[in-house]
């Protein structure tokens, strides 16, 4: 496919979150306001271009039996990084995403498009798939935090416009699953009318 | 995928060369990293001894003692002075009785033990409820008082203290801390 | 005793799937038949109760003395892969039925955020060997209770007429939602 679609597939069509459903643990978990969950998707694509890109690189050299630890040292060494440099230079935000810088690791997307796409594909065409699924995912995390900001806490990206509180139940545990669920309802709707 | 054979060799050389590349690298980046880490620390815990203790012209941080609790552990108490003369102690205290569990709190006291003000450092309250305790409308009745004839207790146990609606739990909890921190000073004989 | 709340607070206050969003893919993936899910819920209670072991002492005894606390991520990835390819190879051996049944989801433990959350956890909260093994097998508990319950829900709701575009993910997470509204309840039980 051209590299335009390969960009944009992200976003709607191959969305991690909304339509491929990986990734869920971090997005129910930092999605309560805009900027946790922006910061989160920003840390985020920053390992899957790296690691998509080194994958992409070394494909011919990982014998085939062990890629996946192969490919598990290349994501935590660049989850390790990013943890490393969110701490020393913005360590409010670093502390607000807390155990979920780590589990950038796990977060099936990652695993995910080294297996399914980065293995398999030329290395800038991986960076373009890592760049568009990270930013997807951001996206779908903005849009979700955003949602649950101004209904919880009357405030978007930190500037509050309502003053006392909000619905409290979208910033806490349950107000996460049920506005996710309704998200992906709505991206379902949307996709197949 | 791979055009390199999976032979054992291969596999053990491939994995063993790219785990040492990783740890190098990372092993750089931790390297480039601990100045700032380190700086960004220490700055917290400056910006929280600043807001709890009257104006001060020493560095409370280099002159950071340690007080037994009587608990079995200690507390970081930092003192602040002015030319030289002690206007307030900085203690970093602490309560696990949160709602949510460990709460981190400083507080900083004059030397005949009334409060200057409290800042927290670390919680997870709930947002909405627990979180409240971070609010002036809450902190702000602490001012001024001392614990030796201001109760720390909330009022449903019989205290002074006006708990957060709907966050006894976590009201509690930041009394335990303050206590704490008094106990420990007065313990030490501080004036 | 120290250790009932530590099992109290893991498995009903602060769940690990409904309270801290650890483990949701399997949650979602595994939850439609509680056959499936009991047996996925055995396997990682195995998982974590070992990788919390390991990584334990890994940290103890390697990562600290040594200052590379850096690397934490990677050594216990790294382990728990392993722990995980041995489960299943034991698995394989002794209950094919059920092998077969968790499918790809056995090998998904790996990247089930619950282990690796809960291996870091116990570091974070500076439990010693004994409370961090106790700790994580409570979560692997809490962890089973919450999908059993969502696959017995689901079972039910075959029967239910449910909006097209709610199938499947969406309404699972309803139902997720207002289970976790169910057990913020259970923060009142312990004092």
């Amino acid at each position: 496919m051209n590299q335009f679609k390969n960009f944009t597939k992200g976003f709607i069509k191959e969305n991690p979150i909304l339509v491929l459903v990986l990734g869920t643990c971090p997005t129910l978990a930092t999605t309560s306001s805009s900027l946790n969950g922006l910061g989160m998707g920003i840390a985020t694509t920053f390992v899957l271009i790296g690691s998509n890109v080194v994958v992409s690189l070394l494909s011919n050299v990982i014998p085939d039996k062990v890629r996946i630890p192969a490919f598990v040292v290349i994501i935590a060494s660049f989850v390790t990084i990013v943890d490393l440099l969110m701490q020393a230079y913005v360590p409010g935000l670093y502390e607000k995403l807390g155990i979920f810088i780590p589990l950038i690791v796990v977060n099936c997307i990652v695993l995910g498009r080294a297996e399914a796409y980065a293995s398999k594909n030329s290395v800038f065409s991986s960076f373009i798939d890592g760049f568009g699924m990270g930013l997807g995912f951001t996206v779908a995390l903005g849009v979700l935090g955003a949602f649950r900001e101004i209904v919880g806490s009357g405030s978007i990206f930190g500037y509050k416009f309502i003053p006392g509180d909000g619905i409290l139940v979208f910033i806490l545990a349950p107000g996460a699953f049920i506005a996710l669920g309704y998200l992906i309802a709505i991206v379902n709707k949307i996709k197949k009318p | 995928m791979a055009k390199t054979e999976s032979s054992f060799k291969n596999m053990v050389l491939s994995l063993t060369l790219i785990s040492l590349v990783a740890s190098a690298g990372l092993g750089f980046v931790y390297e480039f990293t601990k100045k700032p880490i380190e700086l960004s620390n220490l700055n917290k815990k400056v910006n929280a001894i600043k807001q709890v203790v009257p104006e001060f012209n020493n560095n409370p941080y280099n002159e950071m003692f340690r007080l037994p609790t009587g608990e079995g552990d200690s507390l970081d108490i930092y003192p602040a002075k002015k030319d030289s003369v002690v206007v307030g102690y900085a203690v970093t205290t602490y309560t696990n009785k949160g709602f949510s569990g460990h709460i981190t709190i400083m507080a900083g006291f004059k030397p005949d033990g009334s409060i200057v003000n409290i800042t927290v450092l670390q919680h997870k309250e709930t947002p909405g409820l627990g979180t409240k305790m971070t609010d002036p409308k809450f902190k702000d009745q602490f001012i001024d008082k001392n614990p030796s004839d201001f109760k720390l207790k909330v009022r449903k146990d019989g205290g002074p203290v006006d708990a957060i609606t709907a966050a006894t739990i976590s009201s509690r909890a930041f009394c335990d801390a303050i206590q704490r921190a008094y106990n420990t000073i007065q313990k030490g004989g501080l004036k | 005793m120290e250790y009932i709340l530590i099992v109290i607070s893991a498995v009903f206050i602060n769940n690990v799937v409904l309270a801290q969003f650890l483990g949701i893919c399997p949650f979602l993936g595994v939850s439609n038949k509680v056959e499936t899910a009991l047996g996925m819920a055995g396997a990682v209670t195995f998982v974590i109760v070992l990788a919390t072991m390991a990584t334990y002492l890994i940290q103890t005894y390697v990562l600290n003395p040594l200052g590379i606390g850096f690397m934490q991520t990677i050594t216990f990835i790294l382990v728990i892969a392993a722990l995980v390819q041995m489960v299943e190879i034991i698995l394989k051996k002794v209950s094919k039925g059920l092998y077969q049944a968790l499918g790809i989801f056995l090998p998904l433990i790996t990247t089930n955020c619950a282990v690796l959350g809960v291996a870091i956890l116990v570091i974070k909260k500076e439990y010693n060997l004994i409370e961090g093994v106790v700790f994580g097998a409570s979560t692997a508990i809490g962890f089973g209770l919450a999908l059993v319950i969502l696959a017995g829900i689901r079972e039910q709701l075959e029967l239910a007429d449910i909006p097209k575009g709610m199938k499947g993910v969406p309404i699972s997470l309803v139902i997720a939602g207002i289970l976790a509204l169910a057990f913020m309840g259970f923060t009142g039980i312990v004092k």
